[in-house]
């Protein structure tokens, strides 16, 4: 080529991810022949250390101004390849990335059409780069207050990195009390840690941490801006009590005119009632109670004694005419910690949930077995009794085709921790049925073994179902549980009092509304999508917010933490760098052609675009325009453009793929 | 013996949701038919209706277009502007002897591997039916 541009093209192996399947020497030799490359080459492992170099050797010894590399997708490794040409002394954006291996190697069969669609997409990219610009990255300042979205374990513990680094961070918690479902846990496997020992100290931490705004009983409503400078509207549901005037004496649930509690009460899975003013859980933070409009009698009739505001005295913590409040705030990252829901039981009919009273779900034996919970500790069934038999039904609502596929990665651990605390409770005989054991894990496989020898049985086989139809009469009065057992190959029928369903994590049924809030995605099974299940874990496709704990998929709690801790790390290695550098792919106007129509101002979603009627010509504002380029494809007169996407260069690549050689 | 036709598809995948189904088809090693060339733009209001016509003008058979589903836009509102664009322009393709099969929007969104790979295997087969474009000398008198 005439035009000075001298190309170097590297196509990757990957080993043989992409070698098994695409000819590889064949597209390397094809690539060398073709207008404006200087030299192509083929590497096992263009990403690593040896293979950046080759191309910065190249670019000296060749005198390259323009490099394509043919490997895997640019969400993996764009970056590093222009950080590699870069370091060849080249501007990075001389630089186009081509995807044969997501796109070629592993979605075809057929090696010779794979090897051909490979030397496509490179002619392509030979001829996009050639038209390269050089560009320079943009900056933007990063505001240094973080909010953290969901106070479970995870958005307790980063809430408390963050804020021990001296960040301030809004803790935005949609329940009346932090905590999570973790304050519901009386155990923690396999340690058989105390919950409520390790929790409540980290809960009472952030209510004292002078750098934690603390929002319970608030829901993120809108967020706009962008990495650096998101603007946040927190809606603060009133909970007819002053955070700031309650001493959390709780008088006031004592004197209420309900003597008896008669509310179905949420944080005990139902298994209690509670007050129309309550206080979740005794450790609940913010020590403050709530009125439940749905229930309290003032509320309903307007004649209550309000003996509960004579209780307060003259605290006048209480105010009945609270109205929701609105806050809005500036931040430049967000954490999303939201959680999961548990599967709901109803689902499975087969397993007699809501049908027969005995049974129960596995959060709701945790709160049985819970010193604090709604029978002290005392695992007693609902019609009084206490269990001399106990099954527990591994699998309910994972690893199946009805309901949810995936594996809920807890569940054969809980349920083992749930077997030695019904036992020790109880004593009683206690059967487990599982698919498979599933015990990765530090200690984990140990505290299996454990179990074994306390005697718990283990039956390998998905259970078919739960009845109370007896069929002889050592069965009268029982739940029997009918499985497979696939060990010993044939049916049992297996008589218990309660029966423990293992009910698996699923995505919050909300998610898909928070997930378009913040503008991040789901993965298939509906939660939030990381940026790289490896490489980026707690990051998102939008800069700035991360993700913590089993929003984003099924985790234990000391995993939730480690992910509650690296979101942390993510934020503060962003508000410690004060910048963050921001893809050059903005529009622009070229003025000399723009007509003045105004057809472009009114599509961008961010206000970027600015008509002066003084010059009858539009301007684009560099630091709002985000790159996504609908106002360069609906310039009637073409005169605006987006670098890295230029018209020209789109078209190089379209007419590259078609062109036959 | 002649070669057996067959078709060339220039696709056109936004950065956010298509592109990466695409990539989760590859990490999920699903297998599709490989008549498909990816050209990615940041978003599918990126996509002037002039890439799709100098598609079909250079060569293509069919051209399809990836973007977010509604409402899931990377960039809150692109993709409805490429719907727009996108009507008008079958309309139009229609009127120059191109069959409206040839042109298809989809929304595939990050996590849709499996929708992409069958999206594309039923293009392939439509096109494959239709056979070869051949666009006419002149556009005919309507």
């Amino acid at each position: 080529m005439d035009n000075g541009i001298r190309i170097g093209v590297y196509t990757c192996h990957c080993g043989t991810n992409i070698a098994g399947i695409v000819d590889v020497r064949n597209v390397a030799e094809y690539a060398a022949g073709l207008p404006g490359v200087a030299v192509s080459r083929e590497y096992k492992y263009m990403c690593s250390d040896p293979g950046q170099e080759l191309i910065q050797q190249d670019i000296r010894e060749y005198a390259l101004n323009r490099v394509v590399v043919a490997s895997c997708s640019p969400h993996l490794h764009e970056q590093t390849f222009r950080t590699a040409v870069a370091g060849g002394g080249l501007n990075p954006f001389w630089f186009h990335m081509v995807n044969i291996r997501e796109h070629a190697s592993w979605v075809h069969l057929d090696k010779a059409a794979a090897t051909a669609k490979a030397r496509d997409l490179v002619r392509a990219a030979v001829r996009r780069v050639a038209l390269h610009r050089s560009l320079e990255k943009g900056r933007v300042k990063i505001h240094p207050d973080v909010l953290i979205v969901g106070g479970g374990i995870a958005g307790i513990h980063a809430a408390l990195t963050l804020a021990n680094a001296g960040k301030h961070v809004y803790l935005v918690e949609r329940e009346p009390s932090i905590g999570g479902h973790m304050a519901k846990f009386d155990k923690t496997f396999p340690t058989l840690d105390c919950a409520a020992c390790i929790l409540t100290p980290k809960m009472s931490a952030v209510r004292a941490h002078r750098n934690i705004t603390l929002w319970s009983y608030s829901e993120v409503t809108t967020v706009e801006g962008y990495v650096g400078n998101y603007q946040v509207t927190v809606r603060r549901r009133p909970r007819y009590i002053d955070e700031s005037l309650c001493s959390g004496c709780l008088e006031c649930v004592e004197a209420c005119v309900f003597k008896q509690a008669k509310v179905t009460d949420e944080f005990n899975m139902g298994l209690s009632k509670r007050k129309p003013i309550y206080i979740p859980f005794p450790q609940a933070v913010p020590q403050v109670p709530v009125v439940d409009p749905e229930t309290c009698i003032q509320f309903k009739s307007g004649k209550c004694k309000k003996t509960c505001m004579d209780a307060c005295g003259e605290r006048h913590a209480i105010d009945l005419e609270m109205k929701e409040a609105t806050e809005r705030i500036e931040v430049g990252s967000i954490i999303l910690s939201t959680g999961f829901q548990a599967f709901d039981a109803r689902r499975t009919p087969e397993y007699g949930y809501g049908t027969y009273p005995n049974v129960y779900t596995a959060l709701e034996v945790e709160r049985l077995v819970n010193a604090s919970g709604p029978t002290g500790g005392e695992v007693v069934l609902r019609d009084g009794r206490h269990p001399r038999t106990v099954g527990i039904i591994h699998c309910v609502g994972s690893r199946d085709e009805k309901t949810n596929r995936w594996c809920s990665r807890v569940c054969c651990m809980y349920s083992l921790k749930l077997a030695h605390l019904i036992k020790e409770h109880t004593e009683a005989e206690i059967f487990n049925f599982y698919i498979d054991m599933r015990t990765p894990g530090k200690g984990f496989e140990e505290f299996y073994q454990k179990l074994r020898e306390e005697g718990v049985h283990f039956i390998r086989g998905r259970v078919a179902e739960v009845t109370d139809w007896a069929l002889d009469p050592s069965e009268e009065g029982s739940l029997v549980i009918r499985v497979e057992d696939t060990l010993a190959a044939f049916v049992r029928r297996i008589p218990v009092d309660m029966v423990v369903l293992a009910t698996g994590l699923e995505p919050r049924s909300d998610a898909q509304e928070v997930r378009r809030r913040f503008n991040v995605s789901c993965s298939t099974e509906g939660f939030f999508l990381e940026r790289h299940p490896k490489l980026a874990p707690v990051s998102t496709f939008t800069e700035g917010i991360f993700l913590a704990g089993a929003c984003q998929a099924p985790k234990d709690i000391p995993d939730t933490v480690a992910q509650a801790g690296a979101a942390a790390a993510e934020a503060l290695a962003l508000i410690d760098a004060g910048f963050i550098e921001t893809e050059p792919n903005t529009a622009y106007v070229n003025e000399e052609s723009c007509s003045g129509c105004g057809t472009c101002a009114p599509l961008c979603p961010y206000g970027a675009i600015t008509y002066s009627e003084e010059v009858r010509k539009a301007a684009i504002n560099q630091a709002k325009c985000k790159g996504c380029g609908t106002c360069v494809a609906a310039c009637p007169s073409g005169s605006i453009a987006q670098n890295l996407f230029e018209d020209d260069e789109i078209f190089a690549e379209i007419e590259g793929i078609l062109s036959y050689a | 013996m002649p070669e057996a036709f067959e078709p060339r598809i220039v696709a056109i995948f936004c950065n956010w949701c298509t592109y990466l189904a695409a990539d989760l088809a590859g990490t999920s090693r699903l297998k599709y038919a490989p008549n498909i060339r990816v050209v990615r733009v940041m978003c599918s209001g990126r996509v002037d209706p002039q890439f799709v016509l100098d598609a079909f003008a250079s060569g293509a058979d069919g051209v399809l277009l990836g973007g977010c589903h509604p409402g899931d836009c990377h960039y809150q509102e692109g993709n409805y502007k490429a719907l727009r664009r996108y009507h008008l322009l079958r309309h139009m393709l229609e009127q120059m002897g191109i069959e409206p099969e040839r042109f298809r929007l989809e929304w595939i969104s990050a996590s849709e591997g499996e929708r992409l790979r069958v999206t594309v295997d039923d293009m392939v087969a439509r096109i494959r039916a239709l056979g070869p474009l051949r666009l006419p000398e002149e556009v005919p008198a309507s």
